[in-house]
């Protein structure tokens, strides 16, 4: 399935200044896999060493964040959008 | 009656509004709790109280204090109201990139506002606010994002009004800043009905915080992992600014005036509202649009209020 996923600004000077990349997988995992496969810049900034995901990292599939779906197991299909986005403060 | 003896009397018991007319589905009855009609004009006037009547029986707060708090605006202006009240005096770090209405309201109620930087957002606040407490012993910081009188407030107020006034719920639908609201409500409510579902709402966040260097600059309030936020909440939703501003305005075609993070909540009531059967949702409204006017929210052209929208923090 491929996948637009798209990149805040202070991840993109690691995927070569790309807003988005357009990537193939299955599941959100596979997809952030070959994103830090294609970008190992990308490595500790968006999947731990344990191959989980960072702490203040937040990621959505369409609108919804994937760690209240499967996690990384959150099925994908065509024409998906995933964002990666920085954890920020309100209030 | 409706004699007080102290403005502070006034928060809370805010009234519960149903927008049903604007549910997508026939099914869903959407209500909306407008914390605008808090004295101070938003939902953290209970943070507020309630953090300083903590720090006061805690016995950390002297009398005509100094406090030091950070805040995209709502918070600082409660507690500046709250201080105020009691006689303290307040700093507040505030984001360069809030509506000038914010900052004005913080200075008249005598808050010293010291600036952040707009293009690290809420979490630019939070590092330069720890960074002066730090170096400044003598100031009480109340740090509303790991106190737990923040979602105590609402385990104690928000939450049980709701179940007073609609014990129908099964959605509860608010938006994510410091997380206390989500905290505090969804817990009471869940202890009351487990089947009740709460979902957290936030904005896109990426445009706001250009200024932040590395995603280890991004920022978890302690609150929400030590309360464990991740188990209570159900569902998390981004909604637009466009989006955000679509629903601020439809509401006001219903009368209700409210602040842009309502929008956004509201948007995400609407979303959630498709997705189930049947149900009522109660959807949290932290202010009123007062403090809005100068976005042109209600009466510009809507794409230049959406890349206005964008560079505004308004959670």
């Amino acid at each position: 399935m491929a996948v637009e996923v798209r990149l805040p600004t202070l991840l993109r000077q690691a995927a070569a200044g790309q807003p988005s990349v357009r990537l193939d997988g299955a599941t959100v995992g596979d997809i952030l896999q070959e994103l830090v496969a294609a970008y190992p810049g990308l490595g500790g900034q968006v999947l731990t060493e344990d191959g989980s995901l960072h702490r203040f990292v937040n990621v959505y599939l369409n609108d919804d964040d994937v760690r209240y779906l499967d996690k990384l197991d959150t099925k994908v299909g065509e024409g998906d959008v995933l964002s990666i986005l920085p954890a920020v403060a309100g209030g | 009656m409706a004699r007080y003896d102290n403005i502070l009397d006034l928060i809370g018991n805010t009234p519960l509004v149903d927008v049903s007319p604007l549910s997508p589905n026939p099914q869903v009855q959407i209500l909306v709790k407008l914390e605008g009609m808090n004295p101070g004009g938003s939902v953290k006037d209970r943070v507020a109280l309630s953090l300083v009547e903590d720090a006061e029986k805690r016995g950390v707060l002297e009398p005509g204090a100094t406090l030091i708090e950070s805040s995209s605006g709502n918070t600082g202006i409660g507690l500046a109201l709250v201080c105020r009240a009691r006689g303290y005096h307040l700093k507040v770090v505030l984001p360069t990139n809030v509506s000038i209405e914010r900052r004005q309201l913080l200075e008249i109620f005598g808050a010293e506002v010291i600036e952040s930087p707009g293009s690290e957002g809420s979490n630019g606040a939070v590092r330069l606010v720890r960074a002066l407490a730090a170096e400044h012993p003598e100031w009480v910081f109340l740090y509303q994002y790991g106190n737990p009188a923040n979602p105590r407030a609402h385990y104690e107020g928000t939450g049980p009004e709701i179940w007073r006034d609609c014990p129908e719920v099964t959605h509860f639908v608010a938006g994510l800043g410091t997380s206390g609201t989500l905290l505090g409500v969804g817990r009471y409510l869940k202890e009351q009905n487990p089947e009740v579902k709460v979902w957290a709402v936030e904005p896109p966040t990426g445009e706001m915080v250009d200024g932040l260097r590395n995603l280890d600059d991004g920022y978890v309030p302690p609150i929400f992992e030590d309360e464990g936020g991740e188990q209570l909440l159900d569902m998390k939703t981004v909604v637009s600014p466009l989006d955000s501003i679509v629903f601020t305005r439809r509401l006001a075609e219903l009368g209700i005036f409210s602040g842009i993070s309502t929008g956004a909540a509201f948007a995400g009531a609407v979303r959630c509202a498709g997705r189930i059967e049947r149900g009522t949702i109660v959807v949290l409204s932290p202010d009123a649009g007062w403090k809005y006017l100068s976005t042109g929210a209600w009466t510009d052209p809507l794409d230049e209020v959406v890349e206005r929208a964008k560079k505004v923090i308004y959670f």
